[in-house]
């Protein structure tokens, strides 16, 4: 089980957290259809490092991103996604 | 005398029986070692040949003596005799043996082993299906270990979560110097032992560098710094992230629990984890090595020492390292006989007094059931008979790197010791002590005969079958392990797995690496079920979601549906009244006057601020924005790839105030996607979506009676039908939305959950008075597939578009909705496609609900029934359907038929809107 450093909870265990999908799986709803389709559909699935979307479901409910290693399972980092996130 | 013993000291206070004899035990005592304090030599029956078997191990290694402790529901099967201390009144019994231990009709297999070769079952398989039939209830019969307990276990467990700094598994002198290195330096440290005492090797080799006093003095020390040391606790797996499993023992295995829990499982998080684990002895591969009278060197030291067992009088020692002559020592110190020491090496620089034999290796145990009684050895070529009633082993030495290797921890093959070692790993762990560090034991090839020389005992492989498997080609260990079964058995080859890859690398002329190794996996021993489902086990685990006028409904006497995590009312049945009849009764009072039903558990979303029809415009695969204040409209969301996810109203309360209803079921997801889409797809919106699903509570009130009835609580006018108005009702403030589900004018009626009472008491009298009726879930069943309403989970399962249902002309032809690209996939409106339909018996008799639409019996199916019910007014089944080009294909016939039910209805297939198909009853 592992260790997420959820940026607005702290550290807390993985069961309080869901995968949703690869950051590059993210479908804008207003994208082109041929590169919706690409997106969803033709991900690159990279042995290694990786950008993926979570969410602190049982906790405090926010969007993540996490930088994790798919081999080693190491969490390079977390960082916020949604309102707070923006600058 | 002969075999094991113990002369009585006084202590032998506490009684046990194993197969129904009594026996006396010492306190401290694990019920192996009480055995053979009192000379009991065979134990159990081995799993496939019925072999009699003794004790092998001192510890968790056991392969052996597995027993059944306990009774009825606490019987706990397979537990070994080893990792069991015994307590009074504690029932043990032997297993896989008939009639009994000694005379077990099953060791004909024994005999008949070349007829049971590895690979056995899956050659079987490739002969005539009949004769495996026939086998298969001769196995299933004969190979076997403990019988699973039949009764519900008594006991509770209970599950807890920690973390510290340091965790150090194993209590060894290594373990114990870590945690106190770690807990002087301030560290919150834990320290687990599944033994039931601390200090590990020092309980039975002492350290005279240490002192005598070090273990007891360095506990006081752990616990002065605050150190958690915890007795019976095995840590069984280490996950990612340094999160590491315990499961603790807190009453022996089938004892009654004198603190409420049989056992705990930790959740720990550790900064660092220390790995004190050891090393296990390996076995010697010879003729016979599983006999009763052959047990592991430092197994017999250790009942030698620390029970006061002397497992036998006159002893032969066979070994490959130094280890063995400390045996030798410890069994002089209690004045057995050492007849000879086996030493396979050609030399080695021993202590002197023992009679030695170099270049020497058994060949053969011989004995009775119960006892050993001699050994055969090849020493320097000639063969030589010892008399004996033991025979001790040592093959060398295997580190426990089970935890390591589960933690991501890479092996490095240590050539003088003959092992694996911990080596690089990831996590923050670090190894110390024996496991990193065994001794010497040089690679021996065996004397005996490979048939009887076992490597995996539990399983009974034996040297042979390694040698079969690579004659028929497996070449992979992995491929070896699964056609020979060896270390699948609950001891997961903890014993013999390095021997077979010694016999592995012997043939291929490899090395034990290049061979390879098979893969450790968690649990490190057995873990019991109940303990990894804890409290949840008794239905702790899945909470109950009350709907807020529950009470209300209760004292109707209805009969409860579990919806999602709610209970519904599935209808409310009158004395004598069957559940159908009753649906059926509730439906007409619909139909006829007025129905009442509890609404509450419907997803519901508030949305509002300056871009609320914006962002409902992304999630509803409808028009919103064109929305007029006051209108309400039915709308669909899809998933990303064009599927249908959900379906609701959505109602537009203020200019900038929005509320959007979805399914009971989808709720939660419907929640998560609103969520992802207003904060990942959207977060610049100036929106706010909020869960009020448990905030109100929502009646519905339908019949052609409904709107009198608002207006006489409202004092109002009620809304036309797809209007929503604010209003009061019995002083509760509330939301008026006219939306049917039944198809008869209808009404929502949300409002505050813990305020509704009194708004579900006014209304309920109300329809009362107008000849009506509360109504659930069936009666709403009915009254929908008469409608031809489709309910998510029911018609949208997941592989269905807006298409297939008969919604593709609701879509917002603006697109930018999720699932507007999906929609663009051909395959969504191909050919051939299972579209909506309605059904009508031919004959009037009723449609099994799932039942296949097939042109004829034997035909291929071409659809299925979705949802069955029958006219509510009037008589005959009627049911929706998805059937391949549906629509196109009204007035044809079709067999709907449902083998399982024993249900072949001829049907017609018609337009899903069998009742009121121009909408005129949604008006007054």
């Amino acid at each position: 089980m592992y260790q997420i450093d959820c940026p607005h909870c702290g550290p807390r265990a993985q069961s309080e957290f869901t995968f949703d999908r690869p950051v590059e799986a993210i479908v804008p709803p207003d994208a082109a259809a041929a590169d919706a389709l690409q997106a969803l559909y033709t991900r690159t699935n990279p042995m290694g490092v990786d950008d993926e979307v979570w969410r602190h479901t049982y906790g405090c409910r926010a969007w993540l991103v996490l930088t994790r290693d798919r081999v080693s399972h190491a969490i390079d980092a977390v960082r916020a996604l949604g309102p707070e996130a923006l600058s | 005398m002969s075999g094991p013993s113990r002369a009585p000291d006084g202590r032998e206070n506490i009684r046990f029986t194993f197969d129904g004899k009594e026996y006396l035990a010492r306190p401290g005592d694990t019920l192996a070692a009480a055995l053979l304090a009192n000379g009991v030599g065979l134990v159990a029956r081995s799993f496939k040949y019925h072999r009699p078997r003794g004790i092998m191990a001192a510890g968790v290694e056991e392969p052996n003596a597995l027993v059944t402790v306990g009774l009825g529901g606490r019987a706990e099967p397979n537990t070994r005799a080893t990792d069991v201390f015994v307590h009074d009144g504690l029932i043990a019994r032997s297993q896989n043996r008939w009639p009994s231990l000694s005379s077990d009709a099953g060791a004909v297999f024994g005999l008949a082993a070349k007829a049971l070769p590895a690979g056995f079952y899956y050659k079987t398989f490739f002969g005539p299906a009949k004769l495996w039939l026939k086998y298969e209830a001769l196995i299933r019969r004969a190979a076997g270990m403990g019988d699973a307990p039949t009764k519900a276990d008594p006991d509770s467990f209970a599950q807890r979560s920690a973390f510290c700094d340091t965790l150090v598994v194993g209590s060894g002198p290594a373990g114990l110097q870590a945690a106190l290195t770690a807990a002087e330096a301030g560290d919150s440290v834990i320290l687990v032992e599944q033994d039931a005492a601390l200090g590990g090797s020092l309980l039975v080799d002492p350290d005279p560098a240490l002192g005598a006093d070090w273990i007891a003095q360095t506990i006081a020390r752990l616990r002065e710094l605050g150190a958690r040391i915890l007795l019976r606790t095995t840590a069984a797996g280490y996950w990612d992230h340094n999160f590491v499993t315990l499961a603790e023992r807190l009453a022996e295995p089938g004892a009654v629990p004198s603190h409420g829990f049989a056992q705990r499982l930790w959740h720990v998080r550790a900064g660092r984890v220390v790995l004190a684990t050891g090393v296990i002895e390996r076995p010697v591969p010879f003729t016979a090595n599983d006999r009763p009278g052959v047990m592991l060197s430092r197994a017999v030291r250790a009942y030698v020492r620390r029970f006061g067992v002397v497992p036998g009088q006159r002893v032969v020692i066979a070994t490959n390292n130094d280890d063995a002559y400390l045996t030798a020592q410890a069994l002089r110190e209690v004045g057995a006989e050492v007849v000879a020491i086996l030493d396979a090496r050609t030399q080695a620089d021993v202590p002197a007094g023992f009679p030695v034999h170099f270049d020497a290796r058994p060949v053969a145990a011989v004995g009775t059931l119960h006892h050993l009684t001699g050994v055969t050895a090849l020493v320097g070529g000639r063969t030589v008979a010892f008399k004996a009633d033991l025979l001790a082993v040592s093959g060398g030495f295997t580190p426990v790197v089970h935890l390591h290797s589960q933690a991501g921890g890479k092996l490095d093959w240590n050539e003088a010791a003959q092992a694996f070692v911990p080596g690089a790993i990831a996590q923050v762990c670090t190894s110390v002590g024996e496991v990193i560090a065994p001794l010497p034991a040089p690679a021996v090839v065996p004397a005996g005969s490979p048939k009887k020389s076992f490597v995996d005992f539990q399983n009974d492989v034996s040297l042979a079958d390694i040698d079969l498997a690579w004659q028929e080609g497996y070449r992979s260990v992995e491929h070896m392990k699964r056609y020979t079964t060896l270390g699948m058995a609950t001891d997961q080859g903890k014993l013999g797995n390095l021997v077979a890859l010694q016999r592995v690398a012997q043939e291929q002329g490899v090395t034990v690496p290049q061979a390879g190794l098979t893969t450790f996996r968690p649990p490190y021993t057995p873990v019991t079920m109940g303990l990894l489902g804890g409290p949840g086990a008794r239905n702790a685990g899945a909470h109950v979601r009350r709907i807020a006028l529950h009470d209300r409904h209760d004292a109707l006497g209805p009969t409860w549906q579990p919806a999602g995590y709610w209970f519904r009312p599935r209808a409310y049945p009158q004395p004598g009244e069957t559940l159908g009849a009753a649906a059926l009764r509730e439906a007409r009072a619909v139909r006829g006057a007025a129905g009442l039903c509890d609404v509450s558990t419907l997803g519901k979303f508030e949305v509002s601020g300056p871009d609320a029809a914006a962002l409902l415009e992304i999630a509803c695969a409808t028009r919103v924005a064109n929305l007029k204040p006051g209108r309400g409209r039915y709308t669909v969301m899809l998933r990303e790839d064009g599927l249908l996810m959900d379906d609701g109203t959505v109602w537009r309360l203020g200019d900038n105030r929005y509320l959007l209803t979805s399914s009971t079921g989808g709720a939660d997801r419907m929640a998560q996607h609103l969520s992802y889409i207003r904060q990942v797809l959207r977060p610049q919106m100036r929106v706010s979506v909020v869960n009020v699903q448990e905030h109100y509570a929502g009646l519905a009130l339908a019949g052609p009676r409904s709107s009198g009835i608002i207006a006489a609580l409202t004092g109002a006018s009620a809304p036309a039908h797809m209007g929503v108005v604010a209003a009061v009702i019995a002083g509760v403030p509330v939301w008026v939305l006219a939306a049917s589900y039944s198809g008869e004018r209808a009404f929502e009626i949300h409002g505050e959950a813990t305020a509704m009472g009194p708004v579900w008491d006014a209304l309920l009298a109300a329809v009362k008075a107008a000849g009506g009726s509360t109504y659930g879930l069936d009666a709403m069943d009915l009254l929908r597939i008469e409608k031809g309403h489709v309910v998510i989970g029911a018609e949208a399962d997941g592989r269905r578009g807006p298409y297939d249902l008969g919604l593709h002309k609701m879509l917002n032809p603006a697109g930018g909705f999720v699932g507007a690209a999906g929609l663009t996939r051909p395959a969504l409106t191909a050919a051939g496609r299972h579209r909506l339909v309605g059904v009508e018996a031919i004959d009037g008799a009723p449609i099994a609900e799932g039942a296949m639409l097939v042109a004829r019996e034997g035909a291929k199916v071409e659809g299925h029934v979705t949802a069955a019910g029958r006219h509510v007014l009037g008589e005959g089944g009627i049911a929706l359907a998805l059937l391949a080009d549906g629509p196109d294909r009204l007035g044809a016939e079709f067999l709907a038929t449902s083998p399982t039910r024993g249900m072949h209805t001829r049907v017609r297939v018609v337009s899903p809107h069998f009742y009121d198909p121009a909408g005129e009853r949604y008006r007054d």
